[in-house]
């Protein structure tokens, strides 16, 4: 039986990584079934299972929460996202970072204070230790 | 001379300090292995998509997408900043900063707006403190194993920025992690992608010169294909600079740590031989006293 490689990967981790006989993804216009020989083709997955019938029979199961699916005359590609995305989830995602930069930006008394007084300091400790040492030049 | 108690304390203080430097340097020795796992575990995942874009871009040269076109005018630029969140790292962040400011710098006497989005404690509180920079996103408190979710919020508030052209190019700015002992300040340029990284690496050189016989059938159709895969691929590039930095900021503690430990040990020594000698000379004075005490008797 012809098999195809099928290669699983995520941004944080290589999920699975192995030969099957038959891939079942649910692309964005519809569920996909793949066997080996497959034209090539490049596809967004919606969030739903990826299985994997491997070359022994066996078959596996992988929930991806989207993607893209890569078909090549030797090899499958699945690159899975890790997290649920979606365009609203990742606006709110992007207003957060905007928002903590604005905090830190506002919130410039604490911290800020406390490096401007350091600063400070040790103006003022060097002021008083040139201070002493002309004290001392001055004694001889 | 200090009394032989001062000096006692003043050696079991340096001793504390060494306590804790030894204790920071073999937590960050044992916290490295893991950064570099977590390294080595996300590079399928972008050399994956290096391929696609490659391919994509080769085979489909009708659309372009704003990624992938350079601007020859430049008003404004972005700079995203992975720094750490703590310190005691050594020259780290410094490092890194120092190597950034002369080029935000040159950006401001051509009249470049600079933009930055920080990723970092302690690039937060040092870019808000450099004037006619713009922070305009930043996060922080990534932890020990830094999620990719935690990271989309900075880069879109970047993406959006740059699609509606605000802004000509954006730049990636951390700590390339060479080895325990070497940690490079690097500063990539993320967008527009530059043509080199697109083509990088040997399988996608020979796929080059096949591509123009085959296509792959898209769905829905290659320009969402195609906008889709590369914004997942900047952020796994930026992802990456997060866990390249996170195993450097580890790898930078560790020598930090460890050459404070050595110098407590010198401390140590150098205090000890102050007080054995203290210690000698009060004994000596002391017979010296009865040996003279009995001879005037």
């Amino acid at each position: 039986m012809t098999t195809i490689r099928v290669d699983i990967v995520s941004a944080e981790a290589e999920i699975f990584s192995g030969d099957a006989t038959l891939v079942v993804a649910t692309g964005e216009l519809g569920e996909l079934g793949i066997t080996p020989r497959h034209a090539p083709l490049i596809t967004r997955l919606k969030p739903g299972h990826v299985d994997v019938l491997l070359a022994g029979g066996e078959r596996q199961q992988f929930y991806v929460s989207g993607g893209i699916l890569e078909v090549q005359p030797q090899v499958i590609t699945v690159l899975a996202d890790t997290a649920a995305r979606a365009a609203d989830l990742d606006e709110a995602a992007a207003l957060r970072a905007r928002k903590e930069a604005e905090d830190a930006l506002a919130n410039r008394t604490e911290a800020l204070e406390i490096a401007e007084a350091q600063a400070r300091l040790a103006q003022a400790m060097a002021q008083l230790q040139a201070l002493e040492r002309l004290r001392k030049n001055l004694k001889h | 001379m200090a009394s032989g108690r001062e000096i006692k304390t003043k050696i079991k203080s340096t001793q504390n300090m060494r306590k804790v430097t030894r204790a920071l340097e073999m937590v960050s020795a044992a916290k490295i292995r893991r950064a570099q796992d977590l390294m080595k575990a996300s590079r399928p995942y972008a050399r994956s998509m290096r391929k696609v874009i490659a391919h994509v871009a080769q085979a489909s040269t009708d659309f372009s997408h704003p990624f992938l076109i350079q601007r020859d005018k430049v008003v404004r630029v972005g700079y995203i900043v992975v720094s750490t969140d703590r310190g005691l790292c050594g020259g780290l962040n410094s490092n890194l900063f120092r190597r950034l400011l002369p080029a935000v710098a040159e950006w401001q006497q051509q009249g470049v707006q600079v933009d930055v989005v920080a990723i970092g404690q302690k690039a937060i509180s040092f870019f808000r403190r450099i004037k006619g920079v713009n922070l305009i996103g930043s996060v922080s408190h990534l932890g020990e194993k830094p999620k990719l979710e935690q990271l989309v919020g900075v880069i879109k508030v970047m993406m959006d920025v740059y699609a509606s052209n605000g802004l000509d190019r954006v730049f990636l700015a951390y700590n390339d992690f060479v080895n325990t002992m070497t940690q490079k300040p690097t500063i990539d340029t993320l967008l527009p992608l530059p043509a080199v990284a697109v083509e990088m690496e040997g399988t996608v050189g020979v796929k080059l010169e096949q591509s123009h016989d085959w296509d792959y059938i898209y769905e829905p159709d290659a320009q969402t294909v195609l906008e889709h895969v590369l914004g997942r691929y900047i952020e796994s590039v930026v992802y990456q600079a997060a866990l390249e930095n996170l195993a450097s900021e580890h790898a930078a503690r560790m020598v930090a740590m460890k050459s404070a430990s050595d110098n407590a040990n010198k401390v140590i020594g150098e205090l000890t031989l102050v007080y054995n000698k203290a210690r000698q000379a009060a004994i000596t004075q002391e017979i010296s006293e009865i040996v003279g005490g009995a001879a005037a008797v």
